[in-house]
């Protein structure tokens, strides 16, 4: 691939400096509620929620497109509060693409270019060079319309990088792709981040885009910042039951009775031990097994439910304990043993299970 | 543009339709044969064939003076009113709530205003500012009457615009002012003109408001024409009807073939 610096390499973005971040509607409870976060330069930082949770309003907060009600943003410690989107030199993809429809792939991605002031001949290099970048080179002529979602939000990646931006904000920029769409512009735009070393600001409620493509996750919930950290960290360690119900499945057991080194729920006693007064234990489906518990071990009676076969493996359907929560366990593609009703022991090892916070912060 | 399908129409409803064309036109088709008669009375089926009622018109002065201001009169105003209107739906078009909708109504009420009612209250705020008889007063005034047209035109373009591409466009660097003529008018541009011709129209064939605003040395054509009848009956009307209404139709006609070679 023919590079020459100026889209790539030497690059490593801005700082992103969010201090006590709000923004108040009016409403009830504000949008944004005091989010404090620092996004490292050339860093992939992904913004996770569910809708309404903040994360879309902070990414506009960020680009300028909303006015801040309190804090701060800095890039790279310079105050940016007040100044509007188009000096912020950021760029931006969005859900529906947002490519000008009236002019070419060309016009589009050289259009940064030109409100800059670029002789005419950079131009033409650089619209060529970007569209290698993105694959769709010989596209030049064609107007958005007679592209497909996937070529049209290349298109708009294309012409959100190519004039250097600080930093790039994508906004669900694959939300209105299907499934293997979705596949492939996750994996563009991860070697494009590689590639362009910028800072990344990725706005996803899919947590599988969030694990697969980012850096850190901040997750978000009602305004506020949930948990912030890897992808392993927040999968491996949540710190709170909005956390470990929101990355991946989770068998949830509360309320707990907390003793000394033990927990109690309903009349099983296992050994545990937590900080919190207010705690849930959390198993993931891979970690529970069926069968007799071995030593170091917590288990619970369970009622099989259903056996569903996902491809590479089955996951049963359990009910736990007396009151019949339901839960998942993993099981092997090829184990077949398994029939609704059959009462089983589900264990799993002491050092997998994870007490969390169960009371939402509020 | 894609093809698009579209239901049959009914036989009863090409048959209404065909009727109230026919109302519609059926005036014109007297007056466009008239124009070409050798008489100097109105005389219908025409007599003979001549272009004297054409000369007349564009030879005499106050004939062609007062086409002269038609045409300057409504240029200007529907500049004006493009202006205004297009500004008028494009902040309405982010605004939402009772005041935004009490802001539009306001905008169009001089569409179901009659146009007497407008013409009084116009002369008598004009007497005032010592408008009336000027060219400014009939330009103003007319704009005003076709703000509305332009308003409609441009917020109908509008609703397919994408708000959307207004944030990118700030995020590639363009200031505001920039990304209007960049991005939102070429996009809105259909309904810009729309609105440009049917302000420039409504002015052109306006009479009540100008025959408030006249003064004996600035008339407009439709007032000239109605001169011509009450106060002279002077067939030179039938020229001039026929070259308004050709002026009308072709405009019209342009309008809706731009809008389907697009």
């Amino acid at each position: 691939m023919a590079t020459n610096g100026t889209l790539h390499g030497g690059q490593t973005g801005t700082q992103i400096r969010l201090t006590g971040v709000s923004k108040d509607y009016g409403l009830a409870t504000p949008a944004v509620d005091d989010v404090s976060l620092t996004i490292e330069p050339g860093e992939f930082m992904t913004l996770l929620g569910p809708s309404g949770s903040g994360k879309t309003t902070t990414l506009n907060l960020i680009a300028g497109f909303e006015t801040l009600t309190g804090g701060t943003i800095a890039f790279d410690g310079k105050d940016v509060g007040t100044l509007p989107p188009h000096k912020r030199n950021l760029g931006m993809l969005f859900q529906n693409y947002a490519l000008f429809p009236h002019m070419t792939v060309a016009q589009n991605v050289a259009y940064p270019l030109r409100e800059r002031r670029l002789a005419k001949a950079d131009i033409t290099r650089k619209v060529a060079e970007v569209l290698e970048l993105v694959q769709l080179t010989g596209r030049d002529d064609h107007h958005p319309a007679q592209l497909s979602g996937g070529q049209q939000q290349r298109v708009a990646l294309a012409r959100a990088i190519v004039f250097g931006p600080s930093a790039l904000l994508l906004d669900e920029p694959l939300g209105a792709l299907d499934r293997n769409l979705r596949a492939t512009l996750q994996a563009e735009i991860h070697r494009i981040h590689s590639e362009v070393g910028t800072t990344f600001v990725f706005v996803t409620h899919d947590q599988e885009e969030a694990m697969n493509l980012s850096d850190r996750i901040a997750l978000f919930n009602n305004g506020r910042i949930e948990q912030l950290g890897t992808p392993e960290e927040l999968y491996q360690n949540p710190r709170t039951l909005f956390t470990a119900r929101f990355l991946g499945d989770s068998n949830v057991f509360s309320p707990l009775a907390i003793g000394d080194g033990k927990v109690t729920w309903e009349n099983n006693v296992w050994s545990a031990s937590t900080s919190f007064a207010d705690a849930a234990l959390v198993v993931r489906p891979e970690d529970v097994r069926l069968g007799s518990p071995p030593p170091d071990s917590n288990s619970v009676n369970a009622t099989v439910r259903a056996v569903e076969y996902m491809g590479a493996y089955r996951t049963a359907l359990l009910s736990f304990g007396s009151s019949g929560v339901l839960g998942r366990a993993r099981l092997d593609a090829a184990d077949t043993s398994l029939a609704p009703g059959q009462q089983v022991t589900a264990w799993w090892p002491v050092a997998q299970q994870r007490l969390v916070l169960s009371k939402e912060p509020s | 543009m894609k093809a698009r399908t579209v239901d049959p129409i009914p036989w009863w409803l090409k048959l209404i339709g065909a009727v109230v064309a026919i109302y519609f036109i059926l005036p014109t088709l007297f007056v466009i044969p008239m124009s070409f008669s050798e008489a100097a009375t109105f005389q219908f089926p025409p007599r003979g064939f001549s272009l004297r009622l054409y000369e007349n018109f564009f030879t005499n002065p106050v004939w062609l003076d007062a086409l002269k201001n038609s045409v300057v009169v409504a240029l200007l105003a529907s500049v004006l009113a493009t202006v205004v209107g297009t500004a008028a739906a494009l902040g309405l078009h982010s605004l939402r709530g009772r005041l935004a909708r009490f802001a539009r109504t306001l905008l169009m009420v001089s569409m179901v205003t009659p146009a007497i009612v407008i013409a009084v209250a116009v002369y008598i705020s004009f007497l005032q500012w010592q408008l009336v008889g000027t060219f400014g007063g009939f330009v103003l005034a007319h704009a005003a009457i076709g703000v509305p047209f332009v308003l409609v035109s441009v917020t109908s373009a509008l609703g397919g615009f994408d708000p959307k591409l207004l944030r990118a466009s700030a995020s590639l660097g363009a200031p505001p002012l920039r990304t209007f003529r960049t991005v939102t008018m070429p996009l809105i541009s259909r309904g810009i003109v729309t609105g440009a011709v049917f302000a420039f129209v409504t002015s052109f064939d306006e009479v009540v408001i100008a025959l408030f605003l006249r003064s004996p040395t600035l008339q407009t054509l439709p007032v000239q024409m109605y001169n011509s009848v009450t106060v002279e009956i002077d067939p030179t009307i039938a020229a001039s009807s026929s070259v308004v209404v050709t002026v009308v139709t072709v405009l019209c006609l342009v309008l809706q073939f731009a809008r389907k070679g697009r």
